[in-house]
């Protein structure tokens, strides 16, 4: 039986790796995501794992990538800045079919920006981010607990569909504390055997590759990733629906923000507007049928976010235009607040009251 | 009776280097120290972006093909996972002392337990003939179509010296494949950089002074010529770091 303890974000994304069997790690020094780093190199040499402060986050990813071609568990963390230098190697991840997990605990951006927290890195997180056609699966926590959970959920769908994993959490997330129930020890279940592990001379050499100088066979590559993407998009939606039964108003946020949202639908729900919340935990596979069906019943979205507005492309496409989609964000590391939220939900609601 | 057979190490492919580069020299040596020294089971390999990039298909041993520069990385992220197999990189110039200088550096000042073999041929082959970090002072180059002007385009980096500053690395040797005595000191070399992985002595990399008589515009007769009058008095052959007779290395 697990034990419940007091932990913030960061160091629950740490412990989850280690017991979902991750026993590499390769970081560069960054905030907000600091603590996550510093745990990994205390724990790390305890248990015969391996903690490695790398020159750079581009030498960071590749060392992923090197241990990802081994088919062991590995991850990397990083924050904004630093996850945009990893994009050369995810991509390489990506396009060599090799199972990892990047988390990203966002601050706000472009370049230098700040380190308070964020989620404008959502585009890059969700469409790709480097170069070339890929996806990334995407699962934005909301509490402690589920950055645990999350983390361990990471690990077992990049190794279920051989393709990297992002953790795409915030400064907030990364920093706050709660009482988390720790996941319970898993590893490796399914077979690798495209892994490099030496030949002993008992098989064909191992490749581990993204290069296809035969236009046919690059093409080839890039539509059979997307048949698994579309398994992927089939198979493992999650999301989850407050109040949404009889929603008139429907508010889609996640993270943080969603949390926010919540309060702000309570509220609203107190002065007898019917508004609920819908709250994507995979950004990639976005719960696209779960919008279309909200579209059906709801009048109008508004779309919470830390950003100028990136998910609420998402929501139009899925909702096909049938409602209004209203954006109810803050940037540059402020937070929407609860007031705030309502006021869009009550904006949207209005007139018909 | 077979006097001359090609190393089990080394597929049976035909390579795409052009005529004359000294590319398929440097595979042969690598591939006869892997079975002479029975690790071709143990063997992962990683391959660069450049030349030879297509490297894994010609090593039978396990190989993996990293982004440009990033081979250390990769070997070092493989040999921490998997610390009895036998890592090593092969890259060229612009790969290892351009694009992925840091993880070169790096790499080396942690002494991680790898065998690099690095070719100096002083200019970028595969895109077709840029100057490299280490095309010699007044070398004509695609993009240096004047000469290389150290003025404003630098002094070439001489790898094998700059890293024998470290305190990390084991084992820093220069070697040239531009003749037959030269390329028995490579082959002994080469060995001994794995030998050193096998005993746990650390980071080693062996510079070999190629040619690419392709991109420098001469026959393969005059590109050798140019290494032994133009590339060795600049890049002097010889071993430049060797720490692994000390006592108490890891």
């Amino acid at each position: 039986m697990s034990e419940k303890v007091l932990m913030k974000g960061n160091e629950a994304i740490a412990e989850a790796a280690i017991r979902a069997g991750c026993r590499h790690y390769f970081g560069y020094p960054i905030t907000p995501q600091t603590e996550l780093a510093a745990y990994m190199a205390k724990r790390m040499p305890k248990i015969g794992g391996c903690f490695l402060q790398a020159e750079s986050e581009i030498a960071a990813i590749n060392m992923v990538y090197g241990v990802a071609s081994t088919g062991l568990r590995v991850m990397t963390s990083s924050s904004s800045p630093g996850v945009s230098l990893k994009q050369e190697g995810i991509s390489y991840i990506a396009g060599a079919d090799l199972p990892a997990l990047i988390v990203n605990v966002q601050r706000g951006g472009p370049g230098l920006g700040g380190i308070q927290p964020s989620q404008s890195d959502y585009f890059q997180a969700t469409k790709g981010g480097g170069h070339g056609d890929y996806h990334l699966i995407v699962l934005a926590p909301s509490s402690v607990q589920e950055m645990a959970d999350l983390t361990a959920k990471c690990f077992e769908l990049a190794d279920k569909y051989r393709m990297p994993t992002m953790l795409l959490a915030d400064g907030t997330m990364g920093q706050m504390m709660e009482p988390v129930l720790l996941p319970e020890e898993s590893g490796v279940t399914v077979e690798k055997p495209w892994a490099l592990t030496g030949t002993k001379m008992q098989r064909e050499h191992n490749i581990v590759n993204s290069l296809y100088l035969k236009p046919e066979e690059l093409e080839k590559t890039n539509f059979d990733r997307y048949e698994k993407y579309s398994i992927i998009e089939k198979n493992e939606v999650m999301y989850e629906e407050y109040m949404m039964e009889d929603a008139e108003v429907c508010v889609v946020a996640f993270g943080i923000a969603a949390r926010v949202s919540k309060n702000a639908v309570v509220e609203a729900r107190k002065q007898g507007i019917k508004a609920g919340l819908l709250r994507p935990i995979t950004l990639w596979p976005f719960p696209s049928e779960a919008v279309k069906k909200a579209a059906e019943h709801c009048k109008a979205f508004v779309s919470v976010e830390l950003s100028m507005g990136q998910m609420i492309e998402d929501i139009k496409l899925a909702s096909e235009c049938k409602c209004p989609v209203e954006l109810c964000n803050r940037a540059g590391g402020m937070i929407p607040s609860p007031e705030q939220v309502l006021a869009s939900i009550k904006n949207v609601a209005g007139g018909n009251e | 009776m077979v006097v001359f057979e090609k190393p089990h190490a080394l597929c049976d492919v035909p390579l795409h280097y052009c005529p004359g580069c000294t590319h398929g020299i440097v595979h042969r040596l690598v591939a006869q120290a892997i079975d002479e020294l029975g690790i071709e089971g143990d063997a992962i390999g990683v391959a660069p972006v450049g030349c030879a990039v297509m490297a894994y298909d010609y090593f039978s041993c396990d190989m993996v093909e990293a982004a440009h520069g990033r081979a250390p990385a990769v070997a070092t992220g493989i040999k921490r996972a998997l610390p009895d197999n036998i890592v090593f990189t092969y890259q060229g110039d612009g790969d290892l002392a351009s694009i992925g200088m840091a993880e070169t550096v790096h790499a080396a000042t942690r002494n991680e337990n790898i065998t690099i073999i690095f070719i100096n041929n002083a200019i970028y082959g595969m895109t077709g003939g840029q100057m490299a970090p280490t095309s010699l002072p007044g070398q004509v180059t695609q993009t240096s179509p004047y000469g290389r002007d150290v003025a404003t385009a630098g002094f070439p980096i001489k790898v094998s010296e700059l890293l024998a500053a470290l305190d990390g690395p084991a084992y820093i040797q220069r070697v040239a494949v531009n003749n037959v005595k030269n390329v028995k000191q490579a082959q002994k070399a080469i060995k001994k950089a794995f030998e050193n992985q096998i005993q746990g002595k650390g980071f080693s990399l062996i510079e070999v002074v190629s040619s690419c008589p392709t991109n420098w515009g001469m026959t393969p007769q005059q590109a050798l010529d140019w290494v032994e009058e133009k590339m060795i008095p600049y890049y002097p052959l010889g071993v430049y770091k060797d720490k692994t007779s000390e006592e108490g290395e890891k």
